[in-house]
């Protein structure tokens, strides 16, 4: 077994980690459990700074993401909406990544079409569509919108949109909520709207947890809150379903895609302590017996 | 014959068994649609000169129901200036066999369960026999039909082999691993590409050279005026792409130096700003942070824990600042602050390491969450496809 061990296999290790995510994902599903979820102070300031808000105040939305990374900024991407939808503000997505677009399109008909059919498109919810530049899109939108964004996303003048009526730049949203994957994303947000502008413009986030830890810095003066990974998502999820579904006990299966996927997280990150824990008694086993280090 | 190939032999075996099984039974990777058709007329008709015409431009789009109700003339079908199309949604599974009669339909909370059902069997009949549900064309109810969209299914079915493409990787390298990657590539480069063009070359540099042209040829929507300022960028666009020539590529350095530049500029003053200037201004906190309880009294152990936090947020950034200094031979105290400060690099490491498995596993989560669930339908987290006994309702 030591030998075994030892020489093992890496892909008996991808074999593990595939039935760790597996099995979580159909006996939860088939059981209908879910684990309990406490958010944190970084999701509770998430929630706040949107729930503050008042009907009719302008929400910026940039879903700055792809397919790539869905699984984890889906369920935040779609809390986010239902958040500003049970809220009643106006929402204004953009998007800094060329799929962005599609993303937004796919919260819209999760969220929008399939719960709040009551919004109207135009005057509750526009989509902007997707502008290259990455930074240079923020840069420039902070004093003047227009100047890049003459059309919405299917290509509607600026001007006939009634909820862009006297819309100049982003300084007049009453929040920003960006969700990134990566650059263009909430570290760019942060150094060239929320910045240089502190008085005009706030900023949440959820992003990746890859971007986590390089966000944290800004907390909590430059950004407020912050949704970190899969983690971030499932909490916000369980604040925004506490405080707006009907039944917050049975929460509609569209708003808990972040705390379902919390059952294959528990399992596989249980996985790979107990990797870690056998490869370290392998190693010093193997370096009492005076073997190669 | 090995034994490794053999045992990837009855792997392929039975999960081609497996899927052969649920297609039989129908309960795997289908797509389903709901079709609206969209009827227009296009009224030339001048509303301020009875019997004149307008031009292509000041053309009223008016729908069918529109145009009966103000009275404009409806061409037959297939004739000049009218518009026929249908346009898809798609439909959850459970959606497609409520409304063609396949299972009962959920009634709403209040409402009675024997209407709805009765609906159900109306829809169910007008199904027959073609698979697809159509209601006449009432005046103002648009037509609408429900079916298999084939389309979509091969794209689902698609995702999927390409999922298992990708991760037969994990095993070794192989050619369908290679395929897939290939495709992605390619498909990738291609997207940006025209994403590139519609939204920002067409609407925000030709748009504003030739407005008109842009208006009437692909973004009717737009109003802008021409600005001759944009004659710049298209120089050095087109000057950029002198790259591609053998002998002009040197042209391609103006503004690729331009670019440069101007970034550089840009960045720097962001960085002193946001990550320099406002990082020590973030850094400079209280080191006794005093909490207190409703009645007003110092609560001693959240105050502790408060402080606590933006001690070790000090003695984190002087040691970790202090590694980084190397000015000064990392020995004796300097030494040991310099060791501190590795460990607490060593922790954001870690930190970094755990998000970054938390994010991959969320990945692997939701490919396999679809493979399951969209593909082959083991799961239903969204009840969206389970066809159980009590849900039929005699169809």
């Amino acid at each position: 077994m030591f030998e075994f061990l030892k020489n093992l296999d890496r892909r008996w290790v991808f074999l593990l980690m595939m039935l760790s995510v597996a099995i979580p994902i159909i006996v939860i599903d088939w059981l209908g459990l879910s684990l309990p979820e406490k958010p944190s102070e970084l999701a509770r300031n998430v929630f706040d700074e949107i729930d503050q808000l008042n009907e009719g105040d302008k929400v910026l939305l940039s879903f700055d993401f792809d397919p790539a990374s869905e699984g984890e900024l889906g369920p935040m991407a779609t809390s986010f909406v239902h958040h500003c939808a049970e809220k009643k503000l106006k929402m204004y997505f953009m998007a800094l990544w060329p799929v962005g677009p599609q993303m937004i399109d796919d919260s819209i008909d999760r969220v929008i079409d399939q719960y709040y059919d009551d919004l109207v498109y135009g005057e509750d919810f526009v989509n902007l569509g997707f502008k290259s530049g990455g930074e240079g899109v923020i840069k420039v939108i902070v004093t003047n919108l227009r100047e890049l964004y003459t059309t919405d996303d299917k290509g509607t003048a600026i001007d006939d949109i009634p909820m862009m009526e006297g819309v100049r730049n982003i300084r007049q949203m009453d929040l920003i909520v960006n969700v990134s994957a990566g650059s263009a994303g909430t570290k760019e947000w942060v150094q060239y709207a929320a910045t240089p502008f502190p008085d005009d413009i706030r900023i949440v986030g959820g992003c990746t947890g890859v971007q986590a830890p390089l966000l944290y810095p800004y907390i909590p003066e430059q950004l407020p809150g912050l949704l970190g990974a899969i983690k971030g998502a499932a909490e916000y999820e369980k604040l925004v379903n506490d405080a707006y579904e009907p039944d917050p006990d049975n929460p509609r299966p569209v708003f808990t895609e972040g705390l379902r996927r919390m059952g294959p997280q528990l399992v596989a990150h249980l996985l790979i302590i107990l990797l870690i824990v056998v490869a370290n008694i392998i190693y010093f086993v193997e370096r009492a017996k005076g073997g190669e280090r | 014959m090995k034994t490794e190939r053999i045992v990837w032999i009855i792997i392929l075996v039975i999960a081609g068994a497996f899927l052969l099984y649920r297609a039989s039974t129908g309960q795997l990777g289908r797509v389903y649609v709901e079709g609206t058709l969209n009827d227009f007329v296009v009224d030339y008709s001048d509303p301020d000169n009875p019997g004149g015409t307008v031009g292509k431009h000041d053309a009223r789009v008016l729908t069918v129901d529109e145009a009966s109700e103000e009275g404009v003339a409806i061409p037959e079908v297939g004739q000049p200036n009218r518009y026929q199309w249908w346009s898809y949604k798609e439909q959850s599974a459970k959606e497609f066999w409520q409304e063609t009669g396949v299972i009962a339909v959920e009634p709403e909370s209040g409402a009675d369960p024997d209407a709805a059902n009765s609906a159900a069997g109306e829809g169910a009949e007008s199904a027959a026999g073609t698979g697809a549900a159509s209601t006449p064309a009432a005046a103002a109810v648009p037509q609408m039909e429900y079916k298999l969209s084939i389309g979509r299914t091969a794209g689902l079915w698609a995702a999927a082999l390409f999922t298992l493409a990708i991760f037969s990787f994990l095993y070794r390298d192989n050619p369908f691993y290679k395929t897939a990657e290939s495709i992605v590539v390619g498909v990738s480069a291609a997207y940006w590409m025209v994403v590139g063009f519609w939204t920002v070359i067409i609407p925000n540099l030709v748009g504003r050279l030739l407005p008109a042209m842009v208006k009437g040829w692909s973004m009717p929507g737009i109003e802008p005026d021409f600005e001759w300022t944009y004659l710049f960028p298209l120089i050095l666009g087109i000057m950029l792409l002198m790259r591609l020539s053998p002998k002009g590529s040197w042209i391609s350095r103006w503004p690729l130096a331009f670019i440069i530049g101007t970034t550089a500029g840009f960045r720097m003053i962001t960085f002193i700003h946001a990550d320099f200037l406002s990082q020590i201004r973030n850094g400079i906190k209280p080191l006794y942070v005093p909490q207190y309880t409703d009645a007003g009294q110092v609560a001693a152990s959240a105050t502790f824990w408060a402080s606590l936090e933006n001690v070790l947020l000090l003695i984190g950034v002087l040691s970790c600042l202090v590694y980084f200094f190397f000015s000064i031979e990392h020995k004796g105290i300097v030494g040991k602050t310099a060791k501190l400060g590795i460990w607490f690099l060593m922790v954001t490491f870690g930190a970094a390491f755990g998000y970054t498995v938390m994010g991959r596993i969320a990945l692997l989560a939701i490919r396999l969450e679809f493979l399951f669930d969209d593909w082959l339908w083991l799961i239903d987290p969204k009840d969206l496809h389970t066809l159980t006994s009590a849900a039929t309702g005699g169809g």
